[in-house]
């Protein structure tokens, strides 16, 4: 125990909150939960999310999805470089919420290191990807034919739960570069840099309502994540096969593009990727007639 | 019958008696009656042969089914046999998935790109050679006019396995940065409405990219599928690369729960597509889903009107409307509403419903009686909810299965004939305003396969092309298809492309 003398300043405590349209809410139930480190710290009192808390994230993520989809690619582009902006500047923030949640200062750093690049990374490939994954299609008849990548929709994700900052920036970022909004669940056990996170994307001018950021346990909403019928796809980040069974089955409701990220080392080059912003595109082609006016046999 | 009276030398005859000239009137009728009727011009079925009966393909040979069961194939235009197929059950889908298996991993996969290739491009040479006989045995076998299986859906099929035979050896560049790898075994299963073109879309892709091939054919129209293991048998494929095995239900669902089986390719309802996505949760199979639509065609009022009637009409009816991609949901500026509708129902008058041998009938016999009933079950629907009904006054023939083609005004957007995928020559029209009106309601769908959109503003287009929720979307035209142009859904309508290079994609491992 600290004796408390009377000159001491007393420290504030951060009331973890859950970011969902741009706002920083409480869960509607009311409901808590503590998590604690190795060390037997308690961390916070984490809002433990509800069923209700999800659906009003995915309604904010719908509401802002036209919008964000709509946004020149450019512009996402600098938006991504704007959230890597704001996470270095906060650097030491992060480092010292990884290291309460049980990391080395070592590894600490080189995780919030990574982060900042995967975000610069997925700026560059906002105005970018299009270009990869599109066609123009040369078809026999007298139409313009092309076709590219289009965002899905809303996309609902379950983080990875030991790559609390790392594994989070890595999913989210690809989604989002590619113009889907998202409704994300933070790591459970380690949601602290999750929480900061939503206030790195709050002045970052990334509209709200494009990512939402729950706390809770995934055992309680995975199955909400993937039955929604206004979610377009879902990721699961973890290598539980009941649960990976349970979200393919349900994810059939509306026939929901479902992704599971379980098997990626996000430290390494394979968690980044135009790949992974290609999982939550649709391909759209669109036709246009081409008049045939010298089809008389003229020509140039 | 014959034609009664030259039209040219009448049309002289008129125009000498009347004197004074006709105003010009837009509301003018245009008459379809009297001397406007077309001899018969049926394609003969002597050029095409049917065997009595059909075995299955497994293994490079032709295999009595060990169910020892056969269900009739008929003729929907006139409700005779054509001939039996065999019916496969859980083991033969067995044997066919260790043929696969065998072929994949003792020759397929060994093979060099190159000479994978040329398999393929034999056969789509042979489709080619064999075009009329498959024409004539789709259009008994399914329904369809001969006219759209002779100029559609057989030249369709063999460009597509002509595309993608070349791109057998240039995977390579299809996807940068990555190494391809095939996936394996892949299960097939086609719908009834293109039987030929949905082989060639599912198997050309398949064999391209080095998987070896269960396919499965519907169980109303199996017999191009089976016509085409012939072909492949002829073009000397290696035994069990390509295994084609008619059946029922239970057959694809054999297919889709055989746990050597790496991918499950399946076009077809939205119903039986997410019972395919439940079936395979929990396995690492792969899923491609190409399922219903109830696509939206939008004409605005400084469309070409003229061409866009055409285009609705070619929508909804082509094939009967047995088109995942049909527009069946059309909306109409409200300026030009009542123009629109009567232009397109004098052109409903003139569409020519009957035998589809015939070279010149415009819609042929619904593909089955079940289907029939589906559709007129919808027919009592719209009228039941306050539709308008308006139907063409042709005569359709005492046998067979035929349906009149028909409108429905006065829709409203929750309307079911509005909502559901109908899958027949039966068109909603509704109503509309303004673009962003126009745009919710398009897309207030749970599909999203197809669209279209008709005006001459070129900016307009791109704006509606581009808000539409929709995987095909088509400006002043309707229904292209292509070997090189991707097809598939947003939403309920599936995943997964075919055609084009994003068509390699759902056949390929892709590493770092």
């Amino acid at each position: 125990m600290v004796t408390i003398t009377t000159k001491q300043r007393i420290e504030v405590l951060k009331t973890y909150k859950i970011y969902v349209g741009g706002q920083f809410p409480r869960t509607e139930s009311g409901r808590y939960y503590i998590p604690v480190n190795a060390a037997g710290k308690k961390l916070a009192n984490v809002c433990l999310c509800s069923r209700k808390d999800f659906r009003d994230a995915v309604v904010a993520a719908r509401s802002a999805f036209g919008g964000w989809s709509g946004r020149a690619a450019f512009n996402r582009s600098q938006i991504l470089y704007r959230m890597a902006e704001m996470l270095e500047g906060r650097k030491a923030q992060f480092v010292e919420e990884l290291m309460l949640q049980d990391a080395s200062k070592v590894k600490a750093e080189k995780e919030v290191n990574l982060a900042i690049d995967r975000l610069i990374y997925y700026a560059g490939w906002c105005d970018k990807y299009q270009q990869l994954f599109s066609a123009v299609n040369p078809v026999a008849s007298s139409h313009f034919n092309f076709s590219v990548p289009e965002p899905t929709g809303v996309v609902a994700i379950i983080t990875p739960q030991s790559d609390s900052l790392l594994g989070l920036v890595s999913v989210i970022a690809p989604v989002i570069a590619g113009g889907n909004t998202c409704v994300v669940l933070a790591s459970e056990k380690k949601p602290l840099c999750s929480v900061t996170f939503a206030e790195v994307l709050n002045s970052s001018d990334l509209p709200g309502g494009v990512v939402n950021i729950l706390t809770g346990k995934p055992s309680e909403l995975a199955s909400w994540f993937v039955d929604h019928m206004d979610v377009n796809a879902t990721i699961y980040c973890e290598n539980n096969s009941d649960v990976k069974k349970m979200m393919q089955e349900k994810a059939a409701t509306n026939v929901k593009r479902i992704f599971f990220y379980d098997k990626i080392k996000w430290e390494t080059e394979e968690g980044q990727s135009p790949y992974f912003i290609l999982d939550t595109q649709e391909i759209k082609t669109t036709w246009h007639p081409v008049e045939n006016i010298a089809g008389a046999g003229g020509g140039y | 019958m014959a034609v009664k009276t030259n039209p040219a030398s009448r049309a002289g005859k008129v125009a000498k008696k009347t004197a004074k000239p006709v105003a010009k009137n837009n509301t003018l009728k245009l008459k379809f009656d009297t001397s406007w009727t077309y001899a018969p011009a049926p394609e003969s079925k002597s050029a095409a042969t049917i065997n009595k009966q059909y075995d299955l393909f497994i293994d490079g040979k032709w295999q009595k089914p060990l169910s020892k069961t056969y269900i009739d194939t008929i003729n929907p235009a006139t409700e005779e046999k054509l001939s039996e197929v065999a019916v496969a059950n859980e083991a033969d889908v067995n044997k066919a998935v260790t043929a696969a298996r065998n072929a994949y991993e003792k020759v397929w996969k060994k093979m060099p790109a190159k000479e994978r290739a040329k398999y393929i491009f034999r056969i789509a040479r042979m489709v080619q050679e064999k075009a009329r006989e498959l024409s004539i045995i789709e259009t008994l076998d399914g329904g369809k006019p001969i006219r759209e299986s002779r100029d559609f859906d057989v030249p369709t099929a063999a460009n597509h396995f002509f595309y993608y035979a070349g791109w057998a050896d240039k995977l390579e560049y299809a996807f940068p940065n990555r190494k391809t790898a095939p996936l394996g075994v892949v299960g097939q299963i086609a719908p009834w409405n293109f039987p030929l073109l949905m082989a060639a879309w599912k198997i050309a892709p398949a064999l391209a990219t080095g998987n070896t091939v269960v396919f499965k054919p519907s169980k109303t129209t199996p017999l191009t599928a089976l016509k085409l293991a012939e072909i492949i048998e002829e073009a000397d494929l290696p035994p069990g690369v390509v295994n084609i095995l008619s059946g029922v239900g239970s057959t694809g669902d054999a297919i889709v729960r055989h746990p050597d089986v790496n991918k499950i390719a399946f076009t077809g309802s939205t119903e039986v597509g997410k019972m395919i996505q439940r079936a395979i949760a929990g396995t690492d199979k792969k899923l491609t889903l190409e399922l219903g639509g109830k696509a939206a065609n939008i004409i605005f009022e400084d469309a070409p009107i003229d061409q866009a009637v055409e285009g609705v009409i070619n929508g909804i009816f082509f094939n009967q409307g047995h088109v995942c991609c049909a527009g069946s949901r059309l909306y109409v500026q409200e300026s030009i509403a009542k123009t629109v509708i009567r232009k397109l129902k004098d052109r409903l008058e003139s569409l020519i419903v009957g035998d589809p041998l015939d070279k010149n009938t415009d819609i042929g016999a619904i593909n089955s009686k079940q289907q029939l009933e589906t559709i007129l079950e919808y027919i009592e629907i719209g009228k039941k909810e306050g539709a308008e009904i308006y139907q063409s006054s042709c005569a359709v023939p005492k046998k067979g299965f035929f349906c009149k083609p028909t409108l429905f005004t006065n829709v409203a957007q929750s309307n079911r004939i509005a909502q559901e995928e109908i899958f027949g020559p039966v068109l909603a029209i509704l109503t509309f305003r303004t673009d962003d009106e126009v745009i919710e309601k398009a897309n207030n769908t749970p599909y999203g396969l197809s669209a279209g959109v008709w005006t001459d503003k070129g900016s307009k287009i791109f704006n509606m092309t581009k808000r539409m929720r929709a995987g095909v979307v088509w400006a002043n035209t309707f229904n292209k298809f292509d070997p090189t142009s991707p097809f598939g859904g947003y939403k309920e309508s599936g995943f997964g492309r075919e055609g084009g290079l994003h068509g390699l994609l759902p056949y390929l491992t892709l590493k770092g």
